[in-house]
């Protein structure tokens, strides 16, 4: 088989891509994948999913409202990555663009993961305070119940508990 | 500075051992990303923060609690040569990205390859843990432990809103990729593999072939793997995919069936010329040792060859990749060379001895 784009050589990578059930086949040489830039895995070169994720990314679609500052303008101050820049490359600077672009990101997540918050694991160390504060959102449903169930002793010893925590993040 | 042990086997220690479930699971692979706080993430780093990155997270290489799970070497990717860095990346052990374009990399890989720590990739951090079989929650626990030694020694980047930070916003919440690879031979022969990883695909799973690229999998071999990181706990990431890859497994046992019922001799045909094609051919192109590897290994699983054990097709799927088949045969191969050279090594795993 021959490659497709140059008809000369022959074709040594074959790809089939599938986006929404369409299947599209194409059959080209090394050389001409390299110029055509498409990624494939075990060779250097642009990785498809950043490039996926860019279309998700457009500022344009993120911000229909028109409202808030123009996304070229938004910058993370810690490492200088702009929003249009980070909609282009499909990737974070550091860890405080998450804050910096925060109010542009939760219609992202929605796309990307269906939701916006980590409920998972928490490190240990650094974590001590939100395993804390997770214990006390849980504890406070609790109380809630027993409260309702008029059950009021075990609901004073989780109150207990929760004063209990709250008083040890305060002293972290 | 380890020893390159790697380079000389195709098939690492953990891949010698059966797990549950071997005949359809090959692997169960737990890949965790993280980052460290206060160091901006590797593609934006100078070459001074990437170097501080990666002694800070090579020391914890030496640390009792790392060495408890068992003996661990670190590389320097700058010290490796590329035919060293191909055969990692055709064994997973590292992404194409780690041995091509990293600054800075490094890599704490076990005795039993294992475990493989990717430093410096497109996060600071990526612990990988791989199981042979169906054993993607053993890798999970294995996983987060290691993660647990390296939180011990250094601050992650971790918000409390979004969970651990990532440099791709397709990681960023736990973090955590689990994948099965899954041999499917019937599933595709009795043409039902599509309308199953379209169905997969609607479950937040994701499908790719091994060594290809997109549901045309080389080899009949699948990589299944979750999509959502964000929102999901990692046990509900995992239970999800044990589920799903347990239904598959369900799937092709009765796919397998069937064909026996239906076409026992077609199917014995078809196995036993690729058996003796792979025995006695001179030359052998990587799409077509795939398909034929499959089918040998299906008439392994179906008892019909007893005189090849399934651990010599995966060390051949691997012996038969690009970088292996010149770390073999200690020559650059172009591509007709690496043909003619792939069906000699596979004659000489697969002909009876004379």
């Amino acid at each position: 088989m021959h490659c497709q784009e140059c008809g000369q050589k022959p074709a040594t990578l074959h790809f089939t891509k599938i986006v929404n059930g369409e299947k599209t086949e194409f059959h080209i040489c090394e050389s001409c994948a390299r110029e055509k830039g498409e990624s494939l895995p075990g060779t250097p070169g642009g990785f498809s999913i950043h490039s996926l994720l860019s279309g998700l990314l457009d500022f344009e679609k993120t911000n229909q409202t028109g409202l808030g500052p123009k996304p070229q303008t938004i910058r993370c101050d810690e490492c200088g990555l702009t929003y249009s820049q980070f909609s282009k490359i499909g990737r974070f600077g550091c860890s405080s663009c998450y804050k910096h672009f925060t109010d542009r990101l939760d219609p992202l997540f929605k796309r990307v993961h269906g939701s916006t918050s980590h409920v998972g694991k928490i490190p240990k160390r650094s974590g001590g305070q939100i395993q804390f504060k997770r214990e006390i959102e849980q504890l406070k449903l609790e109380l809630h119940q027993k409260i309702e169930q008029e059950e009021f002793e075990s609901a004073a010893e989780l109150r207990d508990r929760i004063r209990e925590l709250e008083r040890k993040i305060t002293e972290m | 500075m380890g020893k390159r042990r790697f380079a000389q086997d195709a098939l690492s220690d953990w891949m010698k051992n059966d797990g549950p479930d071997s005949e359809i699971v090959i692997s169960s692979r737990i890949r965790i990303a993280r980052n460290i706080r206060n160091q901006p993430f590797p593609m934006l780093a100078t070459n001074q923060q990437s170097r501080e990155v990666m002694e800070q997270l090579t020391s914890v290489a030496n640390s009792d609690e790392l060495n408890e799970l068992g003996n661990f070497d670190t590389f320097v990717l700058s010290d490796l040569n590329e035919l060293e860095k191909r055969v990692l990346v055709e064994k997973h052990l590292i992404s194409p990205n780690l041995a091509n374009e990293s600054r800075g990399g490094a890599l704490i890989l076990s005795d039993s390859e294992s475990v493989s720590i990717m430093i410096n990739e497109e996060d600071h951090l990526r612990i990988q843990c791989l199981y042979p079989g169906f054993q993607i929650k053993e890798a999970w626990e294995l996983a987060s432990r290691i993660d647990d030694i390296f939180e011990h020694e250094v601050d992650y980047a971790f918000d409390e809103r979004r969970g651990y930070l990532t440099s791709c916003p397709t990681n960023v919440g736990t973090g955590i990729r689990a994948s099965v690879m899954m041999h499917l031979p019937a599933l595709v022969l009795t043409q039902q593999i599509n309308r199953i990883l379209s169905a997969i695909t609607q479950v937040g799973l994701a499908v790719r072939g091994l060594y290809g690229e997109g549901s045309e999998a080389v080899g009949n071999l699948f990589q299944i793997s979750n999509q959502i990181t964000l929102g999901q706990s990692e046990d509900e990431i995992i239970d999800n995919l044990y589920s799903v890859a347990r239904q598959i497994i369900e799937h092709e046992k009765a796919a397998r069936e069937r064909i026996i019922a239906e076409s026992k001799i077609r199917i014995e045909d078809r196995i036993r010329r690729s058996y003796g094609i792979l025995s006695y051919a001179s030359i052998m192109d990587s799409k077509e040792a795939a398909q034929r590897l499959s089918d040998v290994r299906l008439g392994i699983d179906l008892g019909l060859i007893q005189s090849v054990s399934p651990q010599v097709m995966n060390e051949l799927m691997v012996l038969t990749q690009p970088g292996f088949l010149q770390q073999v045969f200690d020559e650059k191969l172009n591509a007709e060379e690496r043909d003619i050279r792939r069906a000699e090594l596979i004659r000489r795993y697969l002909a009876p001895q004379t």
